[in-house]
């Protein structure tokens, strides 16, 4: 059987695309990436994610996205893309006094 | 008379649940894999629920454990449907190999089924029984989709998953026949206001089946053939079998906590 399970397996994985899942953990928060997997297609992403990802209660909505739909930055682009933010530590709010009367921000 | 309705529905609940916990690490693929296990553990729950209900109106001493562990083929009464083994051919033992399409067709009839009967049985006179219902319909609505959802994969699929959904639609079909038939602890549920009239469900089922089996592109198998008794303890052969490995442990260790 276990033989016949990774041949299935690869076939799964060669012929499904790979579809990113996102899952609301309570209402009025935010759809967050949990994790990715092979499906025939959306409906069927959907049911596995359920199975998959919100079996302990982790979720009340879940979004499934083909991860071929992403377009991603480069590693190669990082020195670019990020590191010129690294010295312009202005940019973050640190440098107010946040008065009392404000509270938690 | 009570408690024998619910160690029907129990056992139903238990059985299935049991068979496709079969596929616990042997799943075509690991999402499935879990889905099932997911689906037997709703069974399994189900079956708790309703072995400890029936343990109260059985009293001297019963309980969950003795029900599920310690009776013997005869004195179970779940649907020969729910204890084949999930494979198409009329093959003798749990050990033969698995066929994906019997499990989703067998899950596909049951829960058809059991989506109408929780329905109905959440106006039951008895409220534990309707409690359970409420809560088990959600399960089966799920277990009722996901089992639709890959009947239509099958048969609308491949030429050789067509073909195996086909030869499980005709192999299961005729166990369904049990569905449709008064046992005597059917028909006194009736009379006492615990259960509900399964004839009146047919329809409906009917229904449903006819429209997912069209879908799907397979064919319904023409009515007729023999008509199972295993919910008057009449059993398949295949029961012994599955007994055999889910009562084992519980025998071998008798009052043994975990």
């Amino acid at each position: 059987m276990n033989n016949a399970n990774t041949v299935n397996n690869a076939k799964a994985l060669s012929e499904w695309p790979l579809w990113e899942i996102f899952v609301r953990s309570k209402q009025g928060l935010e759809h967050k990436h949990c994790g990715s997997l092979h499906a025939s297609d959306a409906q069927h992403a959907l049911q596995m994610a359920r199975d998959v990802y919100t079996r302990r209660q982790e979720g009340v909505s879940i979004w499934v996205l083909p991860s071929a739909a992403i377009t991603a930055s480069e590693p190669n682009d990082k020195s670019e893309f990020f590191e010129p933010s690294s010295d312009k530590i202005y940019r973050h709010p640190t440098f107010y006094v946040i008065p009392d009367e404000v509270g938690h921000m | 008379m009570n408690a024998t309705y619910l160690l029907h529905l129990a056992d139903n609940a238990l059985i299935l649940g049991q068979r496709n916990a079969e596929w616990c690490g042997h799943g075509p693929i690991l999402e499935e894999d879990i889905a099932l296990a997911n689906n037997s553990l709703d069974l399994i729950g189900q079956a708790r629920l309703l072995y400890q209900r029936a343990a109260e109106l059985l009293g001297q001493g019963a309980t969950e454990d003795a029900l599920a562990y310690f009776r013997d083929v005869p004195d179970f009464l779940n649907y020969t449907l729910v204890e084949l083994p999930h494979s198409s051919a009329l093959l003798p033992t749990a050990a033969s190999d698995r066929d994906f399409a019997t499990t989703i067709v067998r899950n596909f009839f049951y829960s058809a089924f059991m989506v109408l009967l929780w329905d109905r049985l959440q106006s039951s006179s008895d409220s534990q029984l309707a409690a359970i219902a409420a809560k088990s319909l959600k399960e089966s609505r799920y277990h009722l989709r996901h089992a639709r959802d890959w009947l239509l994969r099958l048969g609308d699929g491949s030429v050789e998953s067509h073909q195996r959904a086909q030869s499980a639609v005709d192999h299961l079909f005729a166990y369904t026949q049990e569905f449709w038939t008064t046992s005597v602890h059917e028909q006194s549920a009736l009379q006492s206001g615990l259960g509900t009239e399964v004839t009146a469900l047919q329809a409906d089922w009917n229904a449903i089946v006819d429209a997912a089996l069209s879908e799907a592109t397979l064919q319904r198998p023409a009515a007729g053939g023999y008509v199972p008794t295993g919910k008057q303890g009449v059993h398949s052969e295949h029961l012994g079998f599955v007994l055999a490995e889910m009562q084992s442990l519980a025998r071998a260790h008798p009052q043994a906590t975990w």
